[in-house]
């Protein structure tokens, strides 16, 4: 019998700020906080909102769906431990709800990722504590 | 009578292939360039009585107090100290505060000093940080650091503008032609368009020839009173205006990937207190850790509209003998990069204004802006500088 091979990437050193959201990943749900004092959504989860400086903050599950605002294709590793992904797509998402975030696009094909096409999360199973939210191409 | 703060030595110490001639710990290259930039002012060490310091160098553990084990080292007691770290655009923003400062009577006579050994350590690698705090949420995701953040800005400055790798590659092109004058640059055989298009593609839109190096290297700059520096003998920069800005950290919470808005921030500032148009800038020394950084930030300064910095670059109009000198030295491109390039921008600039420069001296070089770049596209700091 072998062993699981171990995930050897970087994991994030979840803090209390940021629990809610790596929990959420774990269910499967993409959760950013929203402020009920000014409607705004925002990402990374902070204490106090980006927009209005409220501290008057909920979690909101999100829709999953959003649009590639820009990507790279990585042809040189982000260190070893990436290398055998090479190439692969860093994209910045501009989710339904308004924020950016940076994830990986999951392609067969790398080289059809274009700015505006629409995304959905897939969840990314990659230890037993951590899920990655990651997303695929609607097109593909 | 006020105190009028100036610019009076710059010093560097010599690379070879890169790496700092005759090798030396980080706290070596730093007093070198320290005494350099002190004895090209005719200042006595014992003098300093301001250290501003910035870099990756420290011994780990909590704090860094980067200026107080440097001001140990060199052996004096400063009294001022400021250890701003902005990114590679510090020393600009150091500039501002040291001749806040001086001005204010705070201190006499300010040294600011970077130095690394990176490229003889061995120590640059592209993964970049542990995934703490703000990480969390980028570098799970391998982006390669920097360059990927510089690449997704690329990306989507291409998107919006249509902006081309061809006309990034003319910056890279074009800041290979003032190297191969600098005796003092790591890179100086040609390259063209052709080279830059077929190097190693790194992170989509950028390939190799895109980035900055990966050297050594070490400067200082050493600022007084006008008064002190006319008693000394010494060669005086003026510093007619400065500003500084930072935006975001994460390349996630950029506000607009397409648009420099720090660079816009921190110049539009300086050319205020300044009181100078565009037109009066005869050199420009801006951060070049990759081509977009300098399309954007040109741009951004306003020395073309937005979106229009493919276009301004183009037929190498910021080469040698083209109508907008840009980055003589070799830029962070050809010349070093150190790490944290900002503190050469200012040496070069000051360097161009005495005529000092060699055979990449440009003619006429009365006003000089410096700006420089920090974390991805994060911070903006400028300086604009003159001969009287």
């Amino acid at each position: 019998m072998s062993e699981p091979q171990a995930y050897e990437k970087p994991q994030p050193v979840i803090d209390p700020g940021t629990k809610p959201f790596w929990d959420a990943a774990r269910e499967h749900r993409l959760s950013i906080p929203r402020c009920r004092a000014c409607g705004k959504h925002h990402f990374y989860p902070r204490e106090l909102c980006p927009h209005c400086h409220s501290d008057d903050l909920e979690w909101t599950d999100a829709s999953g769906k959003g649009e590639i605002y820009s990507y790279t294709i990585a042809r040189k590793p982000a260190g070893p431990v990436f290398a055998a992904d090479v190439p692969y797509v860093i994209a910045m998402i501009a989710l339904d709800e308004g924020p950016r975030m940076l994830t990986n696009i999951i392609t067969k094909d790398v080289e059809q990722v274009r700015i505006g096409d629409r995304v959905t999360v897939r969840f990314d199973d990659v230890t037993p504590e951590l899920t990655l939210p990651k997303f695929t191409l609607d097109k593909d | 009578m006020a105190r009028e703060a100036v610019i009076v030595g710059v010093g560097d110490v010599p690379l070879k292939d890169g790496k700092v001639v005759g090798g030396g710990s980080v706290l070596q290259v730093q007093a070198r360039a320290a005494k350099a930039a002190l004895d090209d002012a005719r200042i006595p060490m014992r003098d300093v009585d301001g250290l501003l310091v910035a870099g990756m160098w420290g011994v780990p553990g909590p704090g860094q107090l980067a200026s107080v084990t440097l001001g140990e080292y060199l052996g004096i007691h400063p009294r001022f100290a400021d250890t701003t770290n902005i990114g590679g655009s510090a020393f600009e923003a150091h500039v501002a505060h040291a001749a806040m400062a001086i001005e204010k009577g705070y201190c006499d006579v300010a040294l600011i000093v970077y130095g690394s050994v990176q490229k003889s350590e061995r120590s640059r690698a592209l993964g970049g940080r542990p995934s703490i705090l703000t990480m969390q949420f980028e570098n799970v995701w391998g982006i390669p650091q920097p360059v990927g953040g510089y690449a997704l800005a690329a990306r989507r400055h291409m998107h919006e503008f249509g902006t081309t790798e061809e006309q990034l590659a003319e910056i890279a092109v074009a800041t290979r032609k003032w190297a191969s004058l600098n005796p003092a640059a790591t890179m100086r055989d040609p390259i063209t368009i052709d080279d830059v298009m077929n190097s190693t593609k790194v992170s989509d839109p950028l390939k190799l020839l895109d980035c900055c190096l990966v050297t050594d290297g070490a400067g200082a700059i050493v600022m007084t009173t006008a008064d002190n520096a006319r008693a000394h003998g010494a060669k005086m920069t003026h510093i007619r205006g400065y500003g500084e800005a930072h935006t975001h950290w994460s390349i996630g919470a950029m506000p607009d990937l397409a648009r420099l808005t720090a660079a816009e921030m921190s110049s539009q500032r300086a050319f205020q207190m300044a009181g100078v148009s565009h037109d009066a800038i005869d050199l420009v020394e801006c951060y070049d850790s990759f081509t977009i950084t300098v399309l954007m930030t040109l741009e951004a300064l306003g020395f073309c509209k937005r979106g229009e910095g493919g276009q301004f670059v183009m037929n190498q109009r910021t080469a040698p003998g083209g109508a907008f000198p840009l980055n003589t030295n070799g830029g962070g491109l050809s010349y070093c990069h150190p790490g944290m390039y900002g503190i050469f921008l200012l040496v070069e600039a000051v360097r161009q204004l005495r005529g000092e420069a060699g055979d990449r001296q440009v003619k006429k070089v009365d006003t000089a802006l410096v700006h420089g770049t920090g974390g991805t596209l994060s911070s903006g700091a400028t300086v604009i500088l003159a001969n009287s």
